[in-house]
């Protein structure tokens, strides 16, 4: 007892053992922990090897850039002390150390990927490169290889060639990056792309607009239906929720191929206008192949991911409410608006930001029905990784919309506050 | 209190009729009046339709049949919102989402009134139901108790001369519902507002009202001060639902004025009083309160009939005695006695005499 106290006053509490109650207390939990952590091993397994490693290496292929230096070692080191800014082209050594780089390279066949790595930057560097591979063996080494080698092709003699290689020398560039937000480098520093070439920048901003309009069209055509849902009895509520989850049902192809019939311009809807005199068979409406159409097929299918949300937010605020709202007075819109709205927005927010995240991010409808004007940052994403196969601007667009996406959602957080969340 | 007869009603429903599904009637031909400043208790088990009065008085159930009138004026086609009645709800329904302050203020901002006004008047509110240092609060942040003043304070904070309550009291635990019984029948009596209660306590009923409507199968099986509810039932249903009772069957002998004879099953014959009852030979259902039945024959007066009775269960509950007998047939018969000095302690089998004064001894129609 006395031995208890005296560790009592040095604050360590021993237990019955003897060891101290913290080290004993800390050793029982260990083993709680641990089965724990065993449980939810295969889905921590498969989360980190399916989704964490994937995104790493997309941020790494970002900026990743080794083909270069791997692929021209002695020229790249050659071409440090050549001034890119200046009008000259480099020198004779750094012509002998291309040709002995390439003579490598065309052995082990890298020169083509080299020379597709390139043309990304400079159209013209893969013809260049796989002309530049074949001739490398028929160069005499008693003559100056520069006039051989712009001999073999004039582009050679050309400084931005020169310029192109010497800007992506590095192990890791930024030009990936530069690029998906319609910047290039350039000798004098990173710079805007001629208006005449950019494109992603106005993707993106189209992405984010297009996505909430689709978020706000869900919403006003969410929330009452989610409010029915909530308040009627259960065999009604029922009904309307298969109705609601009916979408979920059918293929996500036959439904947007749907919309192609319903919206095309010899479609449903303008065949009924038409009949009903409401336009004229001249001015059929032009509603898909355009943002038009993505916004109206999009709506439809996220509809669900709002509405989900709000009904489970909705279902847990009792009538009583409303009642003793009205009973204090208030007429319908206000016991709406000051008692019912305030309480449902956890649930809008919830919905509003799955569908904005859902559609931000959404491929195959803009695809079927966005024509090019109703296209998507993603459909972007899509061509440069299985038509252009320049993997690294892919990676640098989804970086960029990922950060925007972490952007947004932080702001979202500041201003709903993501406590306000709650799906049910 | 005024009791509400008459012209002067300030609630009355007119053979208010109310059906759901138009099959069944959850309220049947319902006539009530209820006087200005009266407390009156809607007191019944669940399913008997007095919530259902209540939400139809309140305006979110409409009438089937019939008329509601409020200070003379027909209320059926006026919306809650019009209908200027203050209501303290069973899970008090304060808004999650506004202060305890904000709560109170609702109903004067959708009044119009203004800030200084408003300001004065939830002031006056809170201090009423002396929660005025939880103005800034959340109603998550109260206890029950809290929130059921503040819902209170809410439903009476714009000055509605009715005030409708649907079993407010039910969430609380038994000693705090006293004490707010007692809080909530003594703002009543200092602003002098009209009270429609509901309730399945009956003790809840007979502690605050001034008159009780006994509720069932959507009628009203008896409307009187909680006294006579209790002393004088005036159905089977009544007597057993407000407090506890015993009941014994038989047949009526001989029936005078104010007066009967019943033969019970064993062949016994007791005075009792005729209230449910016509004729001689009818079935009777007679009911005695339990603290009423005595076994200390001294006590009762001359002449009174007994009847043999024994004793099957005595149980000590501190204060009184609770004996389980069998009369007539009859092993639920329990009797109550005050633990006094020098009360007798009764044993299981002993066999004793039990009596009762006649007007004790209701004889009521057989169920």
């Amino acid at each position: 007892m006395t031995q208890a106290t005296a560790d009592q006053a040095k604050g360590s509490v021993l237990a019955a053992d003897g060891t101290p109650l913290k080290v004993s207390l800390r050793r029982a939990l260990r083993a709680q922990k641990l089965r724990a952590l065993m449980l939810i091993a295969p889905l921590l397994a498969f989360i980190v090897i399916a989704f964490l490693m994937p995104i790493a290496d997309m941020l790494f292929r970002s900026v990743e850039n080794q083909i270069v230096p791997d692929t021209l070692p002695t020229t790249v080191v050659a071409l440090e002390d050549w001034d890119a800014k200046g009008d000259a082209l480099p020198g004779e050594p750094v012509f002998a150390a291309l040709h002995d780089d390439l003579v490598v390279a065309a052995e082990a066949k890298t020169h083509t990927r080299l020379g597709s790595r390139l043309n990304y930057e400079d159209s013209g560097m893969s013809s260049l490169l796989r002309a530049a591979g074949r001739g490398v063996r028929r160069m005499s080494p008693d003559e100056p290889y520069e006039a051989q080698f712009i001999d073999m092709d004039k582009d050679w003699g050309d400084i931005e060639t020169w310029r192109t290689i010497k800007l992506y020398s590095g192990a890791y560039t930024d030009g990936y990056l530069l690029n998906a937000i319609d910047m290039q480098k350039t000798v004098d520093g990173p710079e805007l792309k001629p208006a005449s070439q950019r494109i992603y920048v106005m993707l993106f901003l189209r992405t984010m607009l297009l996505s909430l309009t689709i978020t706000f069209f869900t919403l006003l055509l969410g929330y009452p239906i989610a409010y029915l849902l909530a308040i009627l009895p259960l065999r009604t509520s029922n009904l309307i929720m298969i109705l609601v989850l009916l979408p979920f049902w059918t293929s996500l192809l036959v439904r947007t191929a749907s919309w192609k019939v319903l919206l095309q311009q010899q479609g449903v809807i303008n065949d009924l206008l038409v009949w009903v005199g409401l336009i004229s068979d001249a001015n059929r409406l032009v509603m898909i192949n355009n943002a038009t159409g993505t916004i109206i097929a999009m709506t439809h299918i996220l509809l669900p991911f709002m509405i989900l949300p709000l009904y489970s937010v909705m279902k847990t605020i009792p009538p009583s409410y409303l009642r003793a709202a009205k009973s204090l007075g208030a007429n319908d819109w206000t016991a709406f608006w000051r008692v019912y709205f305030p309480q449902s927005v956890p649930g809008v927010g919830a919905g509003a930001i799955l569908v904005f995240i859902l559609s931000i991010g959404y491929y195959i409808t803009p695809e079927l029905v966005g024509g090019t004007s109703g296209i998507f940052i993603s459909n972007r994403i899509a061509y440069h990784i299985s038509i252009s196969l320049n993997w690294g601007l892919a990676a640098a667009l989804a970086t960029m919309l990922l950060i925007v996406v972490l952007a947004l959602y932080w702001v979202y957080d500041r201003m709903v506050g993501i406590d306000n969340v709650k799906l049910g | 209190m005024n009791a509400g007869h008459g012209n002067e009603a300030f609630v009355a429903f007119e053979h208010v009729q109310k059906s759901y599904d138009g099959e069944t009637l959850v309220v049947k031909d319902l006539n009530l009046k209820i006087g200005q400043g009266e407390f009156l208790t809607m007191l019944g088990p669940s399913g008997s339709g007095k919530t259902t009065c209540l939400m139809m008085l309140a305006g979110f159930e409409t009438a089937t049949h019939g008329e509601i009138r409020l200070a003379g004026r027909p209320i059926n086609n006026i919306p809650p919102h019009k209908r200027g009645i203050g209501m303290v709800f069973q899970n008090y329904a304060l808004f999650p989402h506004m202060t305890v302050g904000e709560n109170l203020a609702f109903p004067l901002e959708v009044r119009k009134m203004s800030k200084a006004e408003i300001e004065a008047k939830v002031k006056r509110a809170l201090d009423m139901v002396q929660m005025g240092a939880f103005a800034g609060r959340r109603p998550a942040q109260l206890s029950g108790g809290q929130q059921q003043r503040i819902a209170l304070a809410r439903a009476l904070v714009f000055d509605a001369e009715l005030v409708l309550m649907d079993e407010p009291l039910g969430a609380l635990d038994k000693q705090l519902r006293e004490h707010m019984q007692f809080e909530i029948k003594h703002i009543h009596e200092r602003l002098g507002v009209t009270v429609v209660y509901v309730t399945h306590d009956q003790g809840e009923a007979l502690t605050m009202s001034d008159r009780i409507a006994v509720f069932n199968d959507g009628r009203i099986q008896q409307l009187a001060p909680p006294e006579d509810l209790y002393e004088r039932p005036e159905n089977g249903f009544v007597a057993q639902f407000i407090g506890e009772n015993n009941t014994l069957e038989g047949t009526v002998e001989t029936i005078g004025q104010g007066n009967c004879t019943v033969r019970l099953g064993d062949g016994s014959v007791i005075d009792a009083l005729p209230v449910n009852v016509s004729r001689a030979g009818e079935r009777t259902l007679l009911s005695i309160r339990p603290e009423r039945a005595e076994f200390n024959l001294d006590r009762l007066p001359e002449g009174t009939h007994t009847v043999k009775a024994e004793v099957l269960e005595f149980i000590y509950m501190g204060d009184i005695f609770r004996i389980r007998l069998r009369i007539a047939g009859n092993e639920n018969f329990v009797i109550k006695c005050r633990n006094a000095v020098g009360q007798r302690r009764l044993r299981p089998g002993e066999v004793i005499d039990v009596g009762w004064l006649p007007q004790d001894c209701r004889a009521l129609e057989a169920a």
